[in-house]
């Protein structure tokens, strides 16, 4: 099956960034197609290479730049929602790209499941 | 919002999309950004219906008036629905039963649904976004 992921809170604030994550990883585990994750209201703090959480904790952002890499995934950040935020091409971490909420319809209409993760 | 004319995923698949809108107007930004999820897809010419239930009826309500904490006012873009071919506005009535609203305190045509017909239309739903 090809999930879309949503994400749309930041990291480290609130756990709905960490259980995407979770939620990604074991779908891909058992078999499923993740094409794409899009972050959208402060989802979009999840993009920045400029975080450094202390060296004890998770690093949301590396984690998610992996898992893009490892299973090629489109990580989306949405345009309006950055610029409002100050997240901009130059600081995003690899994986990341920005784009339109076009993006995240499509998902919508071309997978099997959109599942959101947020407040 | 003049970008979003003609949208297309190239598919023509039409999918029922249903954007839950679950908080107040003021005090997170959901509803703000919420909105500009339902105009986008609408512009992908997709089967949108928009509910509001929890305190998300509040964002229907006259008067509202931002002044006081210096936000920008969007509860006129509900009146603009329309223009977008967005007319399937439903509205949770325990919810509005708890708040003390009614449909005449709602600045739109809303369709008021029970809790069983509000479970029926999810289920019928390919998609559902909540904000």
């Amino acid at each position: 099956m090809q999930f879309g992921i949503l994400v749309n809170e930041g990291p480290y604030n609130h756990q709905a960034s960490d259980s995407a994550y979770l939620f990604a990883r074991a779908a891909i585990e058992k078999g499923h197609k993740i094409p794409r994750i899009f972050f959208y209201h402060d989802g979009v703090n999840n993009s920045t290479r400029m975080a450094e959480p202390p060296q004890d904790d998770r690093n949301v952002t590396t984690r998610w730049s992996k898992l893009a890499q490892d299973h090629g995934i489109d990580l989306v950040v949405c345009v309006a929602a950055a610029l409002r935020r100050g997240i901009k091409d130059e600081l995003l971490a690899p994986g990341f790209r920005i784009s339109g909420l076009g993006q995240l319809v499509e998902m919508g209409i071309q997978y099997d499941r959109l599942v959101t993760f947020g407040d | 919002m003049s970008d979003m004319d003609d949208m297309d995923d190239g598919s023509g698949i039409i999918k029922k999309f249903m954007f839950l809108n679950r908080k107040a107007p003021h005090g997170t930004v959901y509803a703000l950004e919420g909105l500009e999820v339902v105009l986008i897809t609408a512009a992908f010419d997709q089967d949108v219906s928009l509910v509001f239930t929890d305190d998300g009826v509040y964002q229907l309500m006259k008067g509202i008036d931002t002044k006081g904490i210096e936000v920008k006012d969007f509860s006129k873009t509900y009146r603009a629905l329309e223009g977008y071919d967005i007319e399937k506005l439903y509205v949770d009535r325990t919810s509005l039963d708890a708040r003390g609203l009614t449909e005449d305190d709602l600045i739109v045509d809303v369709t008021v649904l029970a809790d069983d017909e509000m479970a029926n239309l999810m289920a019928e739903q390919d998609v559902v976004i909540s904000f």
